[in-house]
């Protein structure tokens, strides 16, 4: 993964609350492997009717290169999905501007390059309203967690952890080999303490359906 | 040192180490991954790494399981051959659709004892909370994170802050742990526990069964929180002990000892204080398009024209797709079919609820139930209550997260509306189009006896009559 710092595109508004990850992606496409590209699966059955043509007024189908969304609060709740975040990344969006967002998306986000940045209530609402007349080009900026839209420049809220690493596009798995020996030695002593923590498999365990229940 | 809170106990017990910018490495006891895993197994071979530790892996066809005969599709049945590909070359074991112990990952869990007090668990999935209830640290991740989980065995996460739901009083006759979640999140809403690690406590939560636990931990997602969890008691220990992955002897004993210690110290502090009294929970049903649109079935639909702004729109976007009308009853609502079953609510207590209901009557509406695993399935068998669902008119179907996701072709047409014992009425979560009115699996039998949405606690009563 790629890190950046800047990013300047088209904003466009999807102005609803609760835009679960079930919505994002639909759970019957997600069999598809990553490499087919899941951007045609983004917000499917709200971007096209039940024919498969797509809802003229939808904001993704007005604005189809937008590489900005704007939305309500919780954002990406719902299902761990990271497909969720494949099909906004491979339609072409980057940054996702919202009050709020769903804890497992936002961190599905970050490890794919694509930023969660959190505004006011207040501020998604003067977006949207600066946004009603069409798309306009807003520039994010990731080192001073701005987001430039016409004249107006708000600060965004982003875990300085994830600032890091949408900058540096880390990949976490290389940042954990470096700690190879701290992992070792806490199994060793985690075991030791608890020794079922590795599990011991009972080889009978056709016989092991006995009671299911607490009580 | 200060008073410590269960989360940091098993925060504590599982920091590899922490960066300067707060960051923990934590180790990880149990992995569970399902057919949905096959990103990450894609992303650790691209790689050249192999799986850390096969031992603590464990993988279960659920997901996309059939219930009935073959899988549906060809794309169906592929990802189940994956995830038994996957699972063979890299030496983890994995409960396939040809194994006793197959199910839905957050019942065999527990089921098979590889669930425990103060584990870390993590899956693929959201409601892995679901395993908070014995007093583990168990969380939902990303695809990213299931790889790194195959890799290292540990997992990068900050510390989230601690919410004590505490539940006073008992809960009424009818009324279960699903009523209870449903009151939380309709209360605080689906964003408002989010950032946070949950923990149950107070009387109506000591009195619930491990099943009962699950439910709620389960559904701590759905309120925002990616963490649930219950201090682990005695009611813990008798469901743990025994079950073929748990520990045996003085394993046992040494085990119970730590494990009683994991409780929060009594003068510990939450970031977040909430208080509820079970006595005053009802029934509860959902009217509209997330778990916080939920209300007592007792009550009427709600009406946007008397909601202020975009909480007026959301309801009104949420009556339309439901295809509603404010002001009428929530008991008015007529439904086409009932699904039982999914990781929320189809354990064998579950199955006891609403059988409990049907017994003696007839359903009005098809519906399938779906045990949450083939020992659950078993074991309701044995108790004869399948001929109860088969004599009231529903499919009593194999076990898979089955119409609760819509993957593996067991859906809710458009436009149908479904009482189901699920986690999520999102739109489309059942399939495209499809109207979900989530509910215990009493109520969902008492919605199927009659056709509409009803207080099961009437027809309850009317057993106590005859």
């Amino acid at each position: 993964m790629s890190g950046w710092r800047k990013h300047s595109g088209l904003a466009v508004a999807l102005d609803r609350e609760n835009v679960d990850t079930d919505q994002l992606i639909p759970a019957r496409f997600m069999s598809t492997p990553r490499s087919a590209g899941y951007g045609d699966f983004l917000l499917h059955d709200m971007r096209k009717d039940s024919n498969g043509t797509p809802v003229p007024d939808f904001p993704l189908n007005v604005v189809p290169n937008a590489s900005v969304l704007i939305s309500r609060r919780n954002f990406g709740s719902g299902s761990s999905r990271e497909a969720a975040v494949y099909a906004l990344v491979d339609f072409g969006i980057r940054v996702v501007i919202a009050p709020s967002f769903g804890d497992i998306f936002a961190s599905n986000s970050v490890n794919n390059g694509l930023l969660p940045a959190r505004v006011s209530e207040a501020e998604v609402d003067a977006a949207m309203a600066t946004l009603a007349v069409g798309a306009k080009e807003v520039t994010v900026d990731l080192t001073d967690k701005t987001i430039r839209l016409g004249n107006t420049t708000i600060e965004f809220t982003l875990d300085d952890v994830w600032q890091q690493k949408l900058i540096n596009g880390w990949d976490d798995i290389d940042l954990t080999q470096n700690h190879q020996q701290a992992i070792l030695a806490f199994r060793a002593q985690h075991v030791a303490g608890m020794p079922w923590a590795i599990p011991v498999q009972q080889n009978d365990f056709r016989s092991a359906g006995r009671d299911t229940v607490s009580q | 040192m200060s008073a410590r809170r269960l989360l940091d106990k098993l925060w504590e017990s599982h920091e590899i180490l922490r960066r300067e910018d707060g960051t923990s490495l934590l180790w990880v006891d149990r992995h569970l991954v399902h057919e949905g895993s096959h990103h990450a197994f894609a992303k650790i071979v691209e790689r050249g790494v192999p799986v850390a530790e096969p031992g603590l892996t464990f993988g279960v066809a659920d997901h996309y399981a059939p219930t009935r005969g073959a899988p549906a599709t060809d794309a169906i049945a592929r990802m189940i051959a994956t995830l038994a590909a996957n699972t063979e070359k890299h030496g983890i074991t994995c409960f396939g659709l040809d194994d006793p112990r197959q199910g839905i990952v957050h019942v065999i869990g527990p089921e098979q004892g590889l669930t425990l007090p103060g584990l870390l668990i993590n899956c693929g999935d959201s409601h892995t909370s679901t395993h908070g209830a014995f007093g583990a640290l168990a969380f939902g991740i990303g695809a990213t994170e299931v790889a790194h989980v195959l890799a290292t065995q540990t997992v990068w996460q900050k510390k989230p802050k601690a919410m004590r739901i505490n539940v006073t009083g008992r809960l009424g006759p009818g009324v279960g742990a699903k009523d209870l979640a449903l009151a939380w999140i309709a209360k605080l809403g689906a964003d408002g526990a989010r950032g946070h690690a949950i923990e149950y406590t107070g009387p109506a939560v000591r009195y619930l069964s491990m099943e009962g636990r699950m439910t709620l931990c389960n559904l701590s997602i759905e309120g925002g929180a990616r963490f649930g969890m219950i201090a682990p008691d005695e009611t813990t220990f008798a469901y743990v002990k025994g079950r073929p992955f748990a520990p045996s002897g003085d394993d046992w004993d040494r085990a119970v000892d730590l494990w009683s210690e994991l409780p929060s110290d009594a003068d510990a502090k939450f970031e977040t204080e909430v208080t509820m009294d079970a006595s005053e929970i009802a029934p509860i049903v959902t009217w509209g398009t997330t778990p916080e649109d939920a209300l007592p079935v007792t009550a009427t639909i709600p009406d946007p024209a008397r909601m202020q702004g975009s909480a007026a729109e959301r309801a009104r976007n949420a009556l339309d797709y439901m295809g509603l009308t404010p002001g009428r009853k929530l008991t008015e609502i007529a439904v086409d079919q009932v699904f039982i079953g999914s990781c929320t609510n189809a354990r064998i207590e579950d199955l006891r609820a609403a059988a409990a209901v049907l017994a003696g009557r007839r359903a009005k509406v098809p519906g399938i139930v779906s045990p949450g695993s083939q020992l659950v399935k078993a074991h309701a068998e044995a108790e004869g209550l399948d001929r109860i669902f088969i004599d009231a008119g529903l499919d009593w179907v194999g076990s898979s997260c089955s119409m609760c996701v819509a993957m593996n072709g067991d859906l809710v047409e458009p436009g149908k509306r479904c009482a189901s014992t699920t986690n999520r009425n999102f739109r489309g979560r059942q399939g495209r189009g499809a109207r979900t009115h989530l509910m215990s699996p009493a109520m969902v039998a008492a919605a199927a006896v009659t056709g509409h949405l009803t207080d099961v606690r009437e027809l309850l009563k009317e057993r106590e009559v005859a």
